[in-house]
């Protein structure tokens, strides 16, 4: 009887194991065209990137050096300039963003499904319709003598003068941030509306019942069950803040003075117009560092905050 | 049939016991909605700007008090014939080349690798799964100087595929499929091979059906990303033969700084297709972005 038991499952496990080889082979059949892809042009070039960066890499010149790109990227003050700005992009765009979704996202998910999703449409609209062509409008919104954002401000009275919006240090990346959010927004309040509607109503009624404030129900109810939305938001919109770059190109170069240079924009300026690749990886390393960095940072504040 | 709706009406209007609230409501919802549609008049401006721009003669766009609506002697088509003869429909064709190709191809390779990671065992899928993961979260333009490398090693730099190739490689639509297959119920999946049916046969005829709407959702999703990715478009493609329609407008903005009609018409030709597609298929995308988001 025992020793039944105990050859039973070897019996069978030829059988079993056969199946076994056949589910895995099936699956990799079935992996096989997007794994290529992957791997191929993911993974691969990721690998390479921090190769080279131990490189230095030019058209002329491919020769090992160790940390020197490293330690170049923290002696080089337009680095640290671009760093700062990235951040200061990153810190108060990834906020609003936020919030503002947040709040637009509470306003239309209980209207009519016909208001809601024409609000969703508006506000994803500058994000359809492209970096580049929103930002040649701006560019053009911004003028310093045909620009129509001028002229509204100076009948308004708000300024007496034209100004340069793009071309001075002081307003240029408060400009860039503001185009910014009208592209960023879009996505969240998307993802806001589907997680309000999913929140359990049967809570809610309970909650008012019992005299629950609005606000008291939003915080005590509804904050909670839309965590994980928000946390996604700010992962997202925190790697596309990060990767802004379209709009600095078209628009200012990353002047003036550097006043609007990013790390992205630095990345290609120094990979794509000086051809120094081996340097430019390497602050596409410290990049991606800086973003894992946030996303974590942010995934440990939320799940604090939810106790 | 009338009963129904109207119990489901008397439901729907149930607090009458909390009238108080119900005002309150009220009075921050109109301050909140009045808000709402001047911020979104706000986001339309600059379409509107483009659009009309396009139209409006030299004087009207170059002049210091704005032409807010171009009639008259304000109005011209020589926007539009200039951006044809640059030739904005070869750019246009090019950029629907690389959509059309990106979308079908991400949509064959995700809807198969997302059906194995859902639904099949297999050594190594847990790793392979979180590799998907965690490559999502890294920046993909920290990858383009070694990817244009490889992809001039491949004497495809300047070529469309150039831009299509690391579009399908992005994981996101793995993921976004994996997410939707995961509804296929394992008995439908148990009974066609115990029925007989092959692998490829239970994909084809079962699964496919079942996870249609997802793969509607991710062709859309592709088709409007890979339309406006400027940054692969900007590093892979330089000559005039294989310019899209984004980089054939920052041409345009780079070498006639302030002829601003005729670069909202290059804005308006790459928008305006794209956004009529976006409305069509409004419904599919959503439903995309929201799968696609990440829980937890």
């Amino acid at each position: 009887m025992t020793s039944g038991a105990v050859r039973a499952p070897r019996a069978v496990s030829p059988a079993m194991r056969a199946a076994h080889r056949r589910e895995n082979l099936a699956a990799y059949i079935f992996m096989a065209p997007s794994l290529l892809f992957f791997l191929g042009f993911v993974i691969f070039p990721m690998g390479m990137c921090l190769v080279t960066s131990f490189f230095n890499y030019t058209m002329t010149d491919f020769s090992w050096i160790g940390l020197a790109n490293y330690v170049e990227m923290f002696q080089d003050a337009i680095f640290g300039k671009a760093l700062v700005n990235t951040i200061v992009i990153v810190v108060v765009s990834v906020p609003v963003t936020c919030m503002f979704s947040l709040w637009v996202a509470s306003l239309i998910y209980k209207m009519k499904d016909v208001h809601t999703s024409f609000f969703r449409c508006v506000f994803y609209l500058p994000v359809v319709t492209g970096s580049v062509a929103v930002t040649v409008v701006w560019k053009w919104i911004f003028n310093n003598y045909y620009g129509v954002l001028n002229y509204v401000c100076k009948n308004l009275g708000l300024i007496t003068r034209n100004i340069n919006w793009l071309g001075n240090p002081d307003y240029a990346l408060g400009c860039i941030i503001t185009i910014l959010l009208t592209t960023s927004v879009g996505q969240p309040i998307v993802l806001y509306v589907s997680a309000l509607s999913n929140v359990d109503h049967s809570l809610i009624e309970a909650a008012s019942v019992d005299g629950a404030t609005n606000m008291q129900v939003f915080w005590k109810i509804k904050w909670p069950q839309i965590m994980p939305t928000t946390l996604y938001i700010l992962v997202i919109t925190t790697i596309n803040s990060f990767q802004c770059f379209a709009l600095i190109q078209l628009l200012t170069s990353g002047g003036p003075n550097n006043s609007t240079q990013t790390i992205m924009y630095y990345i290609y300026y120094n990979a794509f117009k000086l051809s120094r690749y081996g340097y430019g990886s390497a602050m596409g390393i410290i990049l991606a560092i800086i973003i894992a960095l946030f996303s974590a940072l942010q995934f440990k504040l939320a799940k604090t905050d939810n106790g | 049939m009338q009963a129904t709706a109207e119990v489901r009406r008397r439901v729907k209007d149930t607090p009458d016991n909390t009238d108080h609230s119900v005002h309150q409501l009220t009075a921050y919802t109109v301050i909140g909605v009045i808000a709402l549609i001047i911020l979104a008049l706000l986001f339309i401006f600059p379409l509107y700007w483009i659009l009309t721009g396009s139209f409006k003669t030299q004087q009207a766009v170059n002049s210091a008090v704005p032409v807010w609506f171009p009639t008259g002697d304000t109005v011209t088509m020589r926007n539009y014939n200039e951006l044809f003869n640059r030739p904005a429909l070869t750019w246009l064709a090019n950029t629907v080349f690389i959509c059309a190709a990106a979308m079908g191809l991400t949509c064959i390779a995700a809807s198969m690798g997302g059906y194995a990671l859902a639904k099949k065992r297999f050594v190594g899928r847990a790793f392979l799964f979180s590799m998907f993961i965690c490559a999502m979260a890294l920046p993909k333009q920290v990858i383009l100087i070694p990817l244009l490398k490889e992809l001039a090693f491949l004497k495809l730099h300047n070529t469309l595929w150039a831009v299509i190739l690391p579009t399908v490689g992005w994981p996101f639509g793995v993921f976004l499929m994996k997410q939707f297959s995961e509804n296929v119920p394992g008995e439908l999946l148990e009974a066609a091979r115990i029925d007989g049916a092959g692998e490829a046969r239970t994909f084809i005829e079962i699964v496919l059906p079942l996870i249609k709407p997802g793969i509607g959702a991710l062709a859309i999703f592709t088709f409007i990303t890979a339309w406006n990715d400027y940054f692969l478009q900007l590093i892979m493609l330089n000559d005039t033969r294989v310019l899209t329609i984004s980089l054939g407008i920052a041409k345009l903005q780079t070498e006639l700084s302030t002829d601003f009609g005729l670069i909202m018409a290059g804005a308006a030709a790459g928008s305006v297709p794209i956004i009529i597609i976006f409305l069509i298929f409004q419904k599919f995308f959503t439903r995309g972005i929201t799968m696609g988001a990440v829980k937890g």
